[in-house]
């Protein structure tokens, strides 16, 4: 576990995409805390910069400047080749379109963290079986993607973030193509199944009917973070950064700027 | 990772199998087309092939090839005989000459004469009868292919006969002569007996087929011959090559089989090539999610090779079994008889298909290591 229980710690972090007159200005300083044992979640509106600090605290991109560090690691520090083996070991992903593979069975697309780090085939099927096993799902362990629902397929993606006991789960809108009672299922499986006191769970989303799993809210806009929502599940919350921007839908969320 | 791979390659079976059929049809093309091409570029030096006895082919300077001679006089057979190096040497008379069948048809043939008492130069491959026979009067060997075309439907047999220059020719043995390069019947018989089958012609001696000394290189002895006589002396390998260049040369032949394999080489690069990169294209999603989660560019790199690896390879094989089975059809055809797939085209083949996919591979591989992984967040 990180110093202060913190998984992930940014400041001023920073992103620019472009140059000259083209350039983007993707994140504009962002401060901001993941602690383990808590689902965080980043929201706001669609090219408020969740899905870029995403990429950029999993190594996926690099950011332009500002300090950050992910579970006691500097991104920037490491080479390519340590970055690929330290996402491949720490961190689980779940993807808005799930991104299974076709051609596996849900077992094998479950086992794939384990075979990229160099567990045999069948001990990785075994595994990925037994971690379907463990979320209700043995009855469709070989059944192709294809033959799932989208709940079904999910869960199987969140399977294969977790397969491997990674530190830190990353997931993309996990429910924004689902309806809303799966969506609610699958949250409530993450949530019992993803959260542990030695891990983080981030979630981007728009989906407001899932903001109540999370212990941490960042409202992200315009590349900053404009306000935080902490310690949710005790019924406290607090700015404790910018106001709310005007066109962030923060009444109906029922929050007041402090 | 190489099952998943493996399981991402067959999984939309259409793909997979048009990948197979795109390599396994290019392949065919290409093995057909040059097999078939090597075979009739061969066939000029059919007769010299089918000469085993000898090692050295003596002729006329200005002889380029076997099927234009220019006679060389009577005595350059002494000559040559007096060259040091040379253990012996006897005439040779190859020309056409036109045969006729007991129904009135006719054709011209090609006429070997050999020499009278050695026998040298008689076909090898008998099918029927013996080239003893040869020393029965009016005697001539015929090829089967020439049998069944002046005696369609009849079987192999000696004692019938032709007409040659208003003489009688029997029928004393069935060869398998090589298949000549105009498909012309071919006829062995005496020396002596070839002058009166071919009519009044002024110099006989096409050739003197020599054998060096026990120990002596043909071609040390082929220069000495050339020194001491002023001839032109080749080895059988030598002459045969003549044969084939001259061919090459002056005819379409080459263009014409060129423009088939460039167009099988083409096809046989642009669809595999441009359906694999499709196939990987269509899968970069998933190398996306796969770079994502910590799979290195270099097993993504290996994934592909080994997906390019099977598809090649098994298209390949595919294409072989092919083309081996159509030689192994058309090998006893008359037409075709003597026309193989050479292991060195296989080879060759197996080459060019090698380059084909890694080409497409190096393509798709582009793709796949420029693809930024944080394309996954992207819906």
């Amino acid at each position: 576990m990180g110093a202060n229980g913190i998984a992930v710690f940014s400041r001023g972090l920073t992103k620019v995409f472009g140059r000259g007159e083209t350039r983007v200005h993707a994140l504009r300083g962002v401060d901001l805390n993941i602690r383990f044992g808590e689902l965080s979640m980043l929201v706001g509106p669609s090219g408020s910069g969740k899905t870029t600090l995403l990429s950029v605290i999993t190594g996926l991109l690099d950011a332009t400047s500002g300090e950050l560090v992910v579970l006691d690691q500097r991104p920037e520090k490491l080479s390519k080749e340590e970055l690929i083996h330290f996402r491949r070991i720490n961190l689980g992903f779940v993807f808005q379109q799930f991104n299974l593979i076709p051609a596996l069975t849900a077992a094998e697309n479950v086992a794939v963290p384990l075979l990229a780090g160099g567990v045999k085939r069948q001990e990785a099927v075994a595994r990925g079986e037994g971690f379907l096993t463990t979320l209700g799902m043995a009855h469709r362990a070989r059944a192709l993607p294809s033959e799932l629902s989208g709940g079904e397929q999910q869960r199987v993606a969140l399977a294969r973030a977790l397969v491997h006991d990674p530190k830190l789960i990353v997931c993309d809108e996990p429910t924004s193509a689902l309806d809303g009672r799966t969506g609610h299922a699958v949250m409530e499986l993450l949530s019992a199944t993803a959260v542990r006191p030695d891990r983080a769970v981030i979630i981007v989303t728009h989906d407001a009917r899932i903001f109540d799993f999370a212990d941490q809210i960042a409202h992200m806009d315009d590349g900053q973070i404009t306000a935080l929502e902490e310690n949710r599940k005790n019924g406290v919350f607090r700015n404790s950064l910018a106001p709310v921007s005007a066109e962030f839908p923060s009444a109906q969320l029922g929050l007041t700027p402090s | 990772m190489n099952f998943v791979a493996l399981k991402m390659l067959v999984a939309d079976r259409a793909k997979y199998f048009s990948l197979i059929f795109a390599i396994a049809f290019a392949s065919f093309l290409l093995a057909n087309q040059v097999s078939i091409f090597i075979g009739i570029m061969t066939r000029p030096s059919s007769q010299i092939q089918d000469v085993v006895d000898a090692d050295i082919w003596v002729m006329d300077p200005q002889t380029l090839y076997s099927d234009e001679v220019y006679a060389l006089r009577d005595y350059d057979l002494y000559r040559i005989r007096s060259v040091p190096g040379v253990a012996w040497a006897v005439p040779l008379y190859k020309g056409t000459g036109r045969a006729k069948g007991p129904d009135g048809r006719f054709r011209t043939v090609i006429l070997m004469g050999v020499d009278d008492a050695t026998l040298v130069g008689a076909p090898r491959k008998m099918l029927v009868g013996s080239i003893y026979d040869l020393n029965q009067p009016d005697a001539a060997i015929i090829d089967k292919a020439g049998f069944l075309y002046f005696f369609p439907g009849e079987p192999l047999q000696a004692g019938k006969t032709l007409q040659m220059n208003e003489k009688r020719v029997l029928i004393v043995g069935i060869s398998d002569a090589s298949a000549p390069f105009q498909s012309f019947p071919v006829l062995h018989t005496r020396y002596s007996q070839a002058l009166g089958f071919v009519g009044r012609e002024r110099n006989l001696l096409s050739f003197v087929l020599a054998k060096p000394s026990a120990g002596a290189s043909p071609e040390k002895v082929c220069k000495q011959i050339e020194e001491a006589t002023g001839l032109r002396a080749r080895t059988t390998a030598q002459f045969s090559l003549d044969a084939f260049l001259f061919y090459l040369r002056n005819t379409g032949i080459p263009v014409n089989f060129g423009i088939t394999v460039m167009i099988a080489l083409i096809v046989g690069t642009v669809i595999p090539g441009q359906t694999f990169y499709i196939f990987t294209v269509e899968n970069l999603k998933q190398f996306g999610a796969l770079k994502a989660i910590g799979v290195s560019n270099r097993r993504i790199v290996g994934m592909i090779l080994l997906q390019a690896v099977v598809v090649g390879s098994t298209g390949y094989a595919l294409g072989m079994g092919i083309s081996a089975a159509f030689f192994a059809r058309t090998l006893n055809y008359l037409p075709t008889r003597g026309i193989v797939f050479p292991w060195q085209v296989m080879v060759s083949i197996g080459v060019v298909v090698l380059l084909v996919v890694g080409f497409a591979s190096l393509i798709s591989i582009r793709r796949v290591l420029v693809l930024e992984p944080a394309v996954v967040f992207r819906g």
